[in-house]
């Protein structure tokens, strides 16, 4: 169902007057509020004044995330702090996370664009949702509650974990639609078997999946074994949450919002824009917001964009699935990750030499051990007794679930057996790329 | 009496001690004794060598992490409740706690050897050796 039809099926033409209007207007805005983008668009040599064509973005100054670090936590921000009405955060594993704080209408702007992503993925008031996204400072679950609300739909909020009792809940509740990450709907699966239900039985028909990186086959593995059809959801904590762009049921891409949303794909090495179906890194301006409006936010993810009108009838271009990233962060259950900071609590521990590797598992990523870093024994930590290397295992992996938040498996490894590689060593390998032994 | 042992890290998984072995083999070494302590992932190699030093180099070179230690070590009489006299009841009564230990015979006839580590090997060996 399309939600905004004046909208979503606008003729190119006239949503490329509006955004212009509305680039115009979010560029003075920001220029005037935020000193770092005054800084960054002078030093590009460019006034507000300049932006005549939408071609003129690529004049703008890019926003990294490293910017969100240096200007923590509000110093990216266009309104008083009285304005201010929420603030989520992301995940921010070592260091400082990023804050996202909005204003009344950020927060009802941001809820309109969920509603409408869940009727484009099919929902509508008639539906129960079960938001099984986690609630908090992550964007994820107070998003899709507040969208759904909107939307009419009959919300569970039941957040993330307890899984048994959340397939208590959706069999007693009739749930037809959850929202949660891809692993967690296989978990449930999983849960489900060992519980003797058979969620194929149930009312469930719709998931609306997001927040870490998922393929096809595991969209088809998840729709097989649910009996559902699975549909992405993409967001950023940085441009808003969930919400920026949604698959309808002809399963052709994303569609983004583009009423708010203005995306360009660049090569990540020159920043050099690329034209609609090259793949590349996927930049994000927000042309909408309030409380803290961004410029070409590098999001890192790589896509591609499709400009073709949708078989649902929108114009608003497509992006692919995300085949990746442009540096080597991991997504594990929803928290981002850098080899770099695993590294960085490696070695806090005496005697332990940065030899490791990162083991994922993108088609199963749901158990336990959905990640493995295997690290090198080397002289520094190798002890004859056994209670002692126990020890260093579990050190290990406890500070990597205190420091980072994930649960990861820590399994020691001969020395050289990992990969040593002419200048940056590959930190992150699938269990499908590892060597048979 | 102190005696070398070498340790070395191994993968549990086939071919390992092949290789451990092997590298002493070609460096023509003799193992008087093999203790293994593993678990599903790894496994500690504890050997006993005729020629420590020499061992220890050949398994560096054949790429495996190793250590030596100065482990305590015993006589025991190959008698019933040889083990239990000589070495585990005075260690049991003076409240030392034994980490690991294995034993075998030695090349002397009617004597094994028994290698330890204890939670205080100073006072081990001091006890040890009044036997």
């Amino acid at each position: 169902m399309i939600r905004s039809p004046k909208t979503e099926t606008m003729s190119r033409t006239d949503l490329e007057s509006f955004q212009l209007e509305q680039l115009k207007k979010t560029v003075s805005y920001v220029f005037e509020r935020v000193p770092f983008y005054k800084n960054a668009l002078k030093k590009n040599g460019v006034v507000p004044e300049d932006i005549k064509t939408l071609k003129d973005l690529a004049r703008l100054p890019f926003t990294s995330k490293l910017d969100f670090r240096d200007n923590y936590p509000l110093g990216l921000t266009c309104v008083p702090r009285d304005e201010i009405v929420r603030v989520h955060s992301s995940s921010g594993t070592t260091g400082k996370p990023v804050i996202a704080p909005y204003t009344q209408k950020d927060v009802d702007v941001w809820a309109e664009l969920i509603a409408r992503s869940l009727a484009c993925a099919g929902m509508t008031r008639e539906d129960v949702l079960q938001n099984a996204y986690g609630y908090g400072l992550f964007t994820g679950g107070l998003g899709l509650h507040y969208g759904a609300e909107r939307l009419g739909a009959t919300v569970v909020p039941a957040s993330t974990g307890n899984t048994k009792r959340q397939l208590m809940l959706l069999q007693d509740l009739g749930t037809t639609a959850i929202s949660c990450t891809p692993s967690y709907a296989l978990i449930m699966h999983e849960t489900a078997i060992e519980m003797g239900i058979d969620i194929k039985k149930t009312a469930l028909r719709l998931g609306i999946l997001g927040a870490e990186p998922w393929s096809e086959n595991m969209r088809i593995d998840i729709e097989n074994k649910l009996g559902i059809t699975a549909l992405g959801i993409y967001g950023l904590t940085e441009i808003v949450g969930p919400g920026v762009a949604v698959e309808c049921p002809h399963k052709t891409g994303m569609h983004i919002w583009e009423d708010n949303f203005l995306v360009e794909i660049i090569d990540p090495a020159t920043g050099i824009q690329l034209p609609y179906g090259q793949e590349g890194e996927l930049v994000i301006t927000t042309i909408n917001k309030e409380a803290q409006p961004i410029l070409r936010f590098r999001t890192k993810d790589l896509t591609s964009l499709n400009i073709e009108t949708c078989g649902c009838g929108r114009t608003m271009v497509r992006m692919s699935r995300i085949t990746g990233r442009s540096d080597d962060m991991i997504r594990v259950r929803g928290v981002s990750v850098f080899p770099s900071q695993i590294e960085s609590v490696l070695l806090t521990v005496e005697g332990i030499e940065p030899q490791y590797m990162i083991v994922v598992d993108r088609q199963n990523a749901f158990s336990s051990d959905e990640l493995e870093v295997w690290v090198e024994v080397s002289e520094g930590i190798f002890s004859d007794e056994m209670t002692k290397m126990s020890a260093l295992q579990t050190t290990l992996q406890r500070e990597l679930d205190s420091v980072l938040g994930i649960k990861a498996r820590i399994k020691l490894v001969e020395p050289k057996k990992l990969a040593r590689t002419e200048g940056k060593a590959k930190r992150v390998v699938d269990r499908s790329e590892l060597p048979k032994t | 009496m102190k005696i070398k042992q070498v340790s070395v890290f191994a993968e549990n998984q086939e071919g390992r001690l092949q290789a451990i072995l092997q590298a002493l083999d070609t460096a023509s070494v003799n193992l008087r004794a093999v203790s293994v302590s593993e678990n599903a992932d790894f496994g500690i190699v504890r050997m006993i060598m005729d020629d420590p030093e020499k061992g220890a180099k050949a398994l560096k070179k054949s790429g495996f992490t190793e250590r030596t230690d100065n482990m305590l070590s015993a006589e025991i009489p190959d008698i019933p409740s040889g083990l239990l006299n000589t070495v585990v009841l005075p260690l049991a009564e003076a409240g030392i706690n034994i980490v690991y230990f294995y034993a075998f015979m030695d090349q002397k006839p009617g004597t094994a050897r028994i290698v330890l580590k204890t939670s205080d090997d100073e006072k081990a060996e001091r006890l040890l050796s009044k036997k």
